[in-house]
């Protein structure tokens, strides 16, 4: 009995933290990317500079009519959203926030694998919604969506390998409990790589070369209304929580601080997500969107290279510290 | 010299976040008024004292959005034998401003001065009829006329002014010269 009600807690905390922190990045994303911009952002909603902007969004977005169209893959096409939103779900369970015992969802003994093998199923839902749309831009957008996860897939998984190489597990409570400081100069091109390579995957500006608004329309989302079109982008949002927050735990340190010892562990956790959660956004207000061939030059002869010359200097300063 | 590769990059970044740290520049329309240079051309008024229905303005208005309607009194002659004059009087006039396209150009025609720019533009409506602003709608609008704006420094005096104090000094001039004349003879009588 007590198990079963410690993990429904600890399944009731994740899940809360699943619905609200897309939410908060969301909303930071409007008011950093207005002020960018020289604006102000949403103002009204909620009283004070509209903070409740995108919980007005979620009503309007569950008034709207569900449309299906009448070509489509009814079932695959309905289906679409939740295979994008879920997996980040269940990657947000496996991210430890502090070294405590209880300040993680599920310690998965092959934490990196499950991690990388689920954010791989989220770029499903994209590649279905593309397919059973039955509309050519949509397709596009799939197929697009396939070229890049191709191509961004396999820098993200070198990096992480070079982690794991200098940690010797792939669980992620073992990695940060191997973390020492100057791993982060030492693994600070794969870093750079794994975060560039997970910005793609998300189909963040400036690798939204599959959501292309101004070519495909909305790519693989276009015949999308309603409350399935914001599934959708609640999972970018929680993407972006998800790919910030294994980012710190790979190569930040995760819980480790400069001080503040492990009570306030979580609090550093949640810090640096919040930093690199801001890079995004940055990231996104600064640049234009790549081309499809910049796109793919770009995780092939950049960062695939520099990901095996991570793997190669982790393993030389493994070799060379035993 | 070459540049540093990523410089371009680091610029962009440095370029967004520099704008976050400024203020905003957004208006914050309906909770502030905004700041209107002079001259702006918000709504139209009309100084209808000033009109003689001359209907120059109609005539000009290139899309014919100004409507006159006015009628002739003949004004019985001022002194005995002399000539009836009839004079015009103005019945209707109105600026349908769903028409209007801000010219100016019947504030610019106008001889009499009857027609001005005001700065006031929140006069949207929910029905396009009554965007036809009648006479006494025009007439009320020139409250909000705001003075005109002040001349350069070094300027030239307004041709009014100009005329204005000519006429002034020469009614002084006369004025004084009619007070010496009638002060001299009581002079000569004293000195007598």
């Amino acid at each position: 009995m007590n198990d079963v009600l410690d993990v429904a807690i600890r399944l009731v905390i994740v899940f809360a933290a699943f619905l609200l922190l897309p939410l908060i990045v969301g909303q930071t994303e409007h008011k950093v990317m207005a002020h960018m911009q020289g604006r102000l952002g949403p103002m009204y909603v909620g009283g004070f500079h509209g903070w409740a902007q995108l919980v007005a969004d979620g009503v309007k977005f569950a008034q709207k009519e569900d449309i299906v169209p009448a070509a489509a893959d009814r079932r695959i096409f309905q289906l679409a959203p939740a295979v994008a939103l879920l997996p980040y779900l269940l990657v947000l369970v496996v991210i430890p926030i502090g070294p405590q015992e209880g300040a993680v969802g599920e310690v998965v003994d092959a934490g990196i694998f499950f991690v990388l093998a689920v954010m791989g199923i989220g770029v499903l839902g994209s590649l279905m919604a593309g397919w059973a749309s039955a509309n050519k831009f949509s397709l596009l957008g799939g197929l697009r969506t396939a070229a890049q996860l191709l191509a961004y897939e396999l820098p993200m998984l070198l990096t992480a390998a070079s982690v794991a190489m200098a940690a010797g597990t792939v669980s992620l409570p073992g990695v940060l409990n191997a973390f020492e400081w100057w791993w982060v100069p030492w693994q600070i091109v794969g870093a750079l790589v794994f975060f560039v390579a997970g910005l793609a995957e998300l189909q963040r500006p400036p690798f939204d070369m599959p959501v292309a608004d101004s070519e495909i329309i909305f790519g693989a989302y276009t015949e999308y209304t309603g409350l399935r079109f914001a599934l959708f982008m609640l999972a970018e949002y929680a993407g972006i929580v998800v790919l910030c927050g294994l980012t710190t735990v790979l190569f930040l340190g995760g819980w480790h601080g400069p001080f503040g010892g492990d009570d306030v562990g979580w609090l550093w956790t949640l810090l640096k997500t919040a930093v690199l959660a801001f890079v995004v956004i940055w990231l996104r207000v600064s640049y234009p969107r790549l081309r499809e061939d910049q796109l793919q030059k770009l995780a092939w002869t950049v960062l695939i290279p520099l990901a095996l010359a991570q793997i190669a200097l982790t393993g030389i300063v493994k070799v060379v510290i035993q | 010299m070459a540049p540093i590769p990523g410089s371009g990059l680091a610029k962009g970044l440095a370029v967004t976040l520099r704008t976050m740290t400024r203020k905003s520049v957004t208006a914050r329309y309906p909770d502030t008024q905004p700041e209107l240079p002079p001259r702006s051309r918000g709504v139209i008024g009309l100084f209808e004292e000033n009109c003689t229905v001359c209907m120059l303005c109609a005539r000009e208005c290139p899309d014919w959005c100004i409507y006159i309607d006015s009628h002739k009194e003949t004004l019985p002659a001022a002194a005995p034998g002399g000539r009836e004059r009839s004079r015009n009087v103005l019945d209707r006039f109105a600026i349908d401003f769903s028409l209007c396209m801000y010219c100016g150009i019947c504030i610019e025609v106008c001889p009499f001065d009857a027609l001005f720019w005001s700065p006031e533009f929140e006069y949207a409506e929910t029905d396009i009829l009554e965007l036809t602003h009648e006479r006494d709608k025009l007439r009320e609008w020139m409250w909000t006329v705001p003075a005109p704006p002040a001349l350069d420094p070094a300027a030239e005096e307004p041709k009014e002014i100009v005329a204005a104090r000519k006429t002034a000094d020469k009614l002084a001039a006369a004025e004084a010269a009619a007070r010496a004349a009638a002060s001299a003879p009581q002079e000569r009588e004293d000195g007598e």
